[in-house]
């Protein structure tokens, strides 16, 4: 029978975590994850899991080991935020380029300077060409569900690629929240067990990893494998997803759309900020507001296809970007994929770019109305320009 | 990883006594892991290292050695070759510690589970790079943490790999690319730091330094590394003659020479008891070292002559602290 608990955020990653039980968990604490490396710290010295912790003295050290113990063929997690992921930065590209299933929670949070500990996408955004899949979370609950079908997209063999979910720091992290556990017996069955490939402590065939491909080697054959992994886990993310919703009743998918069906303006976001949205969408609606929303879940692979298709009979788009690419007048991340997966439509819908809550700056019901009133404004002038706005900025 | 190194704790002694009569004849009848045909250059010292290491890996045990970005690695790792008959891992520069802890707690995890029967070990060959500068961080974190490793760093004294620059092993005055001889440097301007004092302050099991021409003691002193409850360190001078500037075929009388002049002392600390495994009776000049190397030719211009007492002096006192720590002399 599931469970119906309150959990803050970080409580309900570990929930995942003890019911994983993975063989190996190397981490090394930073606001506002560390109450994920403490509650399972406390699950392992209470007996309730049988990983080996590793209490890593820095975050590249913590997935390096990560990367040591997956290549020895154990099932292995970490979770990190913000600077320690800017840390890891070096080895998040070795864990993708080895092919190595590992899952990790990154709870979003700001990279310095100026240092600030508060939700923003950041880091993660900053990791988005690492060869890593991201999965955003609205909330608590698609955290820790995230979480568990994480462990199987990565593992797929057609896949074999690191999962990193993401959860919103502080607004998903540290509030408490109604959610639904499933029970242990059916985690356990739907996680399995890992079947390891070419693992260091495999005695008969002792394989080599991480070797050097120097002299007129390999290397652009093993990218385009990578490629095509990345391609291939869109496939494994919808099939997870199915199987998930079977034991869980909870569906997803690449993004979740709400109201969008007759929509002509549509606000795009990822990760908390969609609850919020939702809330306005209805307030909107009820002023005769044709608008609607699409929550983005899997930002690697970007479901571009799948995005154009479901936007094509949109007039406007406002999208939401809880970080900005620092590359001129370009926007945020979001706002550039999503544009450029547009390129070659003949419809293309007019798009508008509000970049928000940098550094934790409280997105208000407020803001988000100013924002639809821009693209009032906009749609009204038949602009086609281009437009960054950066919303809740004081003068 | 059971906390047992957080102090100096007596019964971690060695398991089992080392046989100290190692028999030259024995290891040739040994299966050499580390096979012939790496791309090592002929005359290097490390590859020398690594076999004296690795003959001491006891009978029907499995072994996964993990290197650091280095020489050693680019050469006996060249996709789709190895020269390696253990399985092997690299990972990034500063890491090898890090990546051999996941190795060895994977290992802890899957046994416990009994999904793993065999006895392995667990080896790090890096350079002086990835020991004592960028990877002293997750070095120093295994130590602490307490993997039982063999943490092995084979010492030429400079980034050889990149082609001769300075690194936090290079002793005072040496020529390096980035620290060169030029009208305003007479080659490094710091004494090197000391890593193998550095692994022993960490209280593990076993530390010790030794050198390529004695291969007995470093046969010895990596049996009781492998056999150690914990974590163990070697430093073996590993003399590199491409970037020390010396004939391709001295490389063993070079490293007995360090040994002889006391600038690369042999001795081991075991549960903290410091042990000269080499006594120098006529300690040697250390300009007799010196001369034969090209990189520091420029320490006999008369301009130089007081870098080389220096060098001379750090040497004798660096030597009388050890010495004192092995209970071969008392404070005077």
């Amino acid at each position: 029978m599931p469970r119906t608990v309150a959990l803050i955020g970080t409580d309900a990653i570990a929930e995942a975590m003890r019911q994983i039980n993975p063989d190996v968990v190397p981490a090394y604490p930073i606001t506002p994850q560390t109450a994920i490396v403490e509650t399972f710290a406390q699950m392992v010295g209470d007996g309730l899991v049988d990983t080996e912790m590793i209490n890593a003295e820095s975050e590249h050290s913590a997935l390096s080991a990560a990367i040591g113990a997956a290549a020895a063929g154990a099932r292995v997690m970490t979770a990190t935020s913000a600077q320690g992921l800017a840390l890891m930065w070096e080895m998040l590209y070795i864990a993708s380029g080895m092919r190595l299933p590992i899952v990790m929670p990154n709870v979003n949070r700001a990279l310095s300077a100026p240092i600030n500990i508060h939700c923003d996408h950041s880091d993660s955004m900053g990791a988005r060409d690492s060869g890593w899949i991201q999965l955003f979370s609205e909330n608590a609950q698609e955290a820790y569900d995230n979480v568990l079908q994480a462990v199987l997209i990565a593992e797929d063999p057609n896949v074999l690629l690191p999962v990193m979910v993401l959860l919103d720091g502080f607004i998903i992290s540290h509030a408490v929240e109604r959610l639904d556990l499933l029970d242990d017996r059916t985690a356990k069955q739907f996680i399995g067990t890992l079947m390891p490939r070419d693992s260091l402590l495999d005695a008969e065939n002792p394989p080599s990893w991480g070797v050097f491909d120097g002299l007129g080697g390999y290397y652009f054959e093993f990218k385009r494998a990578q490629a095509q992994a990345m391609i291939n886990a869109a496939a494994a993310v919808r099939k997870v997803a199915g199987q998930y919703a079977e034991i869980s009743g909870r569906h997803y998918d690449f993004f979740e759309t709400y109201r969008l069906d007759d929509a002509e303006l549509v606000i795009v976001a990822a990760g908390s900020a969609a609850g919020t949205i939702r809330s306005m969408i209805d307030d909107l609606r009820a002023e005769g507001l044709r608008i609607g929303m699409l929550k983005l879940r899997m930002f690697r692979p970007f479901p571009e296809r799948d995005l154009v298709k479901a936007l094509s009979h949109v007039k406007n788009v406002a999208v939401f970007d809880r970080s900005d690419t620092f590359a001129g007048e370009m926007g945020g991340p979001l706002f550039v994929e999503l544009r450029a997966a547009f390129y070659e439509e003949e419809k293309r819908p007019q798009m508008l770019n509000f970049i928000y809550g940098l550094g934790g700056r409280d997105l208000s019901r407020n803001l988000i109305r100013q924002a639809v009133d821009s693209c009032k404004l906009a749609a009204g002038s038949n602009e086609r320009q281009k437009r960054i706005i950066y919303l809740g900025i004081r003068d | 990883m059971n906390g047992k190194n957080v102090l100096f704790i007596w019964e971690y002694v060695i398991r089992e006594e080392t046989d100290v009569a190692i028999k030259l004849s024995d290891l040739t009848h040994q299966k050499e892991l580390l096979t012939g045909g790496h791309r090592m250059c002929a005359g290097c010292g490390a590859p020398i290292a690594v076999r004296q290491v690795l003959h001491a890996v006891p009978e029907n045990a499995q072994v996964v050695t993990c290197c650091p970005t280095g020489c050693l690695e680019v050469s006996t790792s060249i996709y789709p070759y190895s020269s390696w008959r253990t399985a092997f891992i690299h990972s990034a520069f500063e890491n090898a510690a890090a990546t051999i802890s996941g190795v060895e707690a994977a290992y802890r995890a899957l046994k416990k589970k009994g999904k793993i029967g065999e006895d392995f070990r667990f080896v790090v060959f890096g350079g002086d790079g990835g020991t004592y500068d960028i990877g002293l961080q997750a070095l120093s974190g295994m130590l602490e943490r307490g993997h039982r490793v063999v943490y092995v760093c084979y010492n030429n004294e400079a980034y050889m790999n990149t082609g001769i620059q300075r690194s936090g092993a290079t002793q005072l005055g040496t020529w390096t690319t980035t620290s060169p001889f030029g009208e305003r440097s007479a080659g490094k301007a710091q004494n090197r730091k000391d890593l193998t004092a550095i692994a022993a302050a960490h209280n593990i099991p076993y530390v010790a330094q030794a050198a390529i021409h004695s291969w007995r003691d470093t046969v010895n002193k990596a049996r009781k590394a492998f056999q150690a409850d914990g974590s163990a360190l070697l430093n073996i001078l590993a003399p590199c003659h491409r970037g020390w500037r010396y004939p391709m075929e001295e490389t063993v009388e070079i490293s007995r020479l360090a040994t002889e002049t006391c600038i690369w002392p042999l001795y081991e600390v075991e549960n903290g008891k410091w042990r000269l495994t080499h006594k120098v009776r006529q300690k040697k000049p250390l300009r007799e070292y010196l001369e034969k190397q090209g990189r520091y030719s420029h320490l006999f211009r008369p301009e130089n002559e007081a870098i080389l007492e220096q060098l001379q002096a750090f040497t004798d006192q660096q030597w009388e602290q050890l010495l004192l720590r092995c209970g071969e002399t008392t404070e005077s």
